[in-house]
């Protein structure tokens, strides 16, 4: 038999060895390492700070999510030693493998911005994109009085990027049922220019942030978090500007695992660079890397993971009969974004096409609506837990083309939108310096034969 | 993808005004090109335009702020003093590489 080792026992690494067992089960044995036994349905985090899930709602057993006939393993990994074909755990067990599958995912590095904190602070910084996080902010809204509620990004990319969006619609609703909608103060800053990264997502999503009166801070890059003190904290970044809050929701840099960089497979995130059409690790002919932990430049999603392993799965059944890999990824994702009072809206994309507004799967009937909100894509997130648990992760097919479709979406050329082309709203107009926004403007209407970038 | 003249050399751009091909560029073009956007190069800009076109050319894309400063030693906070507000876009503008991965 041939050893398949799977690092990682999450949403791409589940589905991956389940699909390959099916097929493979007769000439490969497949392993799968992890360092803990909770499987976390992680799209359900978002809603436990506002209550309407908790822990029992996102939480089953990791490795009873696999099919008989595959081996578990319960450790942490140590090391990935490629030129022997092993990996090494922390207890000293030795893993040897024919071919590698790195699915370890994205996490959390709070440790990596600066925080400055005192012993008497009044200001509070959560987090919820771990399981603690999300329950530690449960509690804290629970019975928090008003004030400014800042939701942050630290810097991109992060998983599920539009998660901290959604954060923030849901607080908006959130404080409109409780009836303290007016003592709190909404913001949302992000490294971005806008509140999403192209242009046609960004002018719906940021059209909602206004209806909202949720205040927006691009293109803010976070020094530091300054907690000290009885009075606001502080978000510092470095070009000096100062974002006071009472409370800060903040998504931390987002990391792979640390043996990635111990064993030099990754980049400055510890992401691991791959071909971003057939998923094989840039240096090695036997490693290929599933979900978040890859560097492919799309979201790191679990719509994603399920695309690409549909088709890495196709691709690693020649790659072991020795033939050349024929499908190819198209970075496809297919987003939820929950946008309060039991609506929500959709986002379909891929490498190479932004999210377009339109109808999906289907022309016309849908029956779900893109970037536009709606009760339907709603029921269609709340729907996507079962669908998580009993058909994605088993491997089953769940009846979307894994390729993007252009079927139901109106091309960017034919909307008629005043798309954002400039920053607007700068924040502070009196630093700015000579060379900025204003002489880029300029010199766009004096010299159109000669693009410049508006900065 | 249009064709401009700068710095008297004749060179391929995209829609947004970024270099598309490496090398096609050289100093006196990042010259021109940081006047473009109001820019005076000091030694200071020199040696991070000099970081990111050896890193493109080993690395086969355009370093990110956190590269810059981890594996090229230049801190963060004297990138936005050198590129104030955007410095990612605007050094990538001036070496003439493409800007970083707009992340999803």
């Amino acid at each position: 038999m041939k050893r398949l080792l799977v690092l990682g026992a999450g949403t791409a690494g589940t589905m991956a060895a389940n699909r390959l067992h099916k097929v493979l089960k007769n000439e490969w044995q497949i392993t799968v390492v992890d360092l803990d036994t909770e499987h976390i349905y992680q799209p359900g985090l978002l809603f436990i700070p506002f209550g309407t899930l908790d822990r029992k709602g996102v939480i089953k057993p990791r490795f009873k999510q696999f099919v008989k006939g595959i081996n578990t393993v319960l450790g942490k990994i140590d090391l990935v030693k490629p030129e022997l074909k092993q990996v090494l755990l922390m207890d000293g067990t030795v893993l040897p493998y024919d071919q590698l599958i790195i699915a370890t995912g994205t996490t959390v590095a709070p440790e990596e911005t600066t925080r400055i904190s005192g012993d008497s602070d009044a200001s509070e910084v959560h987090e919820f994109y771990t399981l603690k996080g999300a329950e530690a902010l449960a509690e804290t809204m629970k019975s928090w009085r008003g004030g400014k509620l800042v939701v942050h990004v630290t810097e991109m990319p992060i998983k599920c990027p539009i998660a901290p969006l959604e954060f923030v619609f849901l607080a908006d609703a959130f404080f409109k049922d409780h009836g303290v909608r007016d003592q709190v103060e909404l913001t949302y800053v992000t490294p971005l220019p806008g509140a999403f990264t192209k242009p046609v997502a960004a002018k719906y999503l940021g059209d909602m942030l206004d209806d909202r009166s949720i205040a927006v801070e691009t293109d803010f890059y976070t020094e530091h978090i300054d907690t000290t003190g009885s009075g606001s904290g502080k978000l510092v970044s470095f070009d000096e500007r100062v974002i006071d809050f009472d409370l800060l929701v903040t998504v931390p840099i987002n990391m792979g695992s640390k043996y990635i960089e111990r064993s030099g497979l990754g980049d400055e995130l510890r992401h691991v660079p791959v071909d971003k059409h057939t998923l094989l690790a840039n240096d090695y002919d036997n490693i290929f890397v599933l979900g978040d932990a890859s560097n492919i430049p799309t979201s790191k999603a679990g719509s994603v993971a399920h695309f690409a392993v549909e088709i890495f799965v196709e691709n690693f059944l020649q790659h072991i009969a020795g033939k050349p890999m024929t499908h190819s990824f198209d970075g496809h994702a297919n987003c939820f974004i929950e946008t309060g009072n039991q609506k929500a809206t959709l986002l379909d994309f891929n490498y190479t096409t932004e999210p377009l507004p339109g109808t999906f799967p289907a022309s016309k009937v849908g029956p779900l609506s893109l970037l536009t909100e709606s009760r339907m894509n709603h029921l269609g997130k709340l729907a996507f837990r079962w669908a998580y648990w009993y058909l994605l992760l088993p491997g089953r097919n769940i009846f979307l083309p894994s390729a993007m479709s252009m079927t139901g979406k109106t091309p960017a050329d034919q909307l008629d939108l005043r798309l954002p082309t400039t920053d607007s709203g700068d924040p502070d107009p009196g630093d700015s310096d000579p060379g900025d926004s204003g002489d880029s403007d300029s010199s766009k209407s004096d010299t159109p034969d000669i693009p410049i970038p508006s900065f | 993808m249009p064709t401009i003249t700068i710095a008297s050399s004749s060179v391929e751009v995209n829609d947004e005004g970024f270099m598309t091909v490496y090398d096609e560029w050289n100093e006196e073009i990042g010259t021109a090109l940081a006047a473009n956007i109001g820019l005076e190069l000091t030694d200071g800009h020199w040696e991070v335009i000099r970081f990111l076109r050896d890193d493109f050319a080993s690395q086969g894309e355009t370093a990110t702020l956190r590269r810059v400063s981890n594996t090229g030693g230049m801190p963060t906070k004297s990138l936005f003093k050198l590129f104030p507000k955007k410095p990612a876009k605007k050094m990538a503008y001036i070496a003439g590489l493409p800007k970083p991965h707009g992340c999803v």
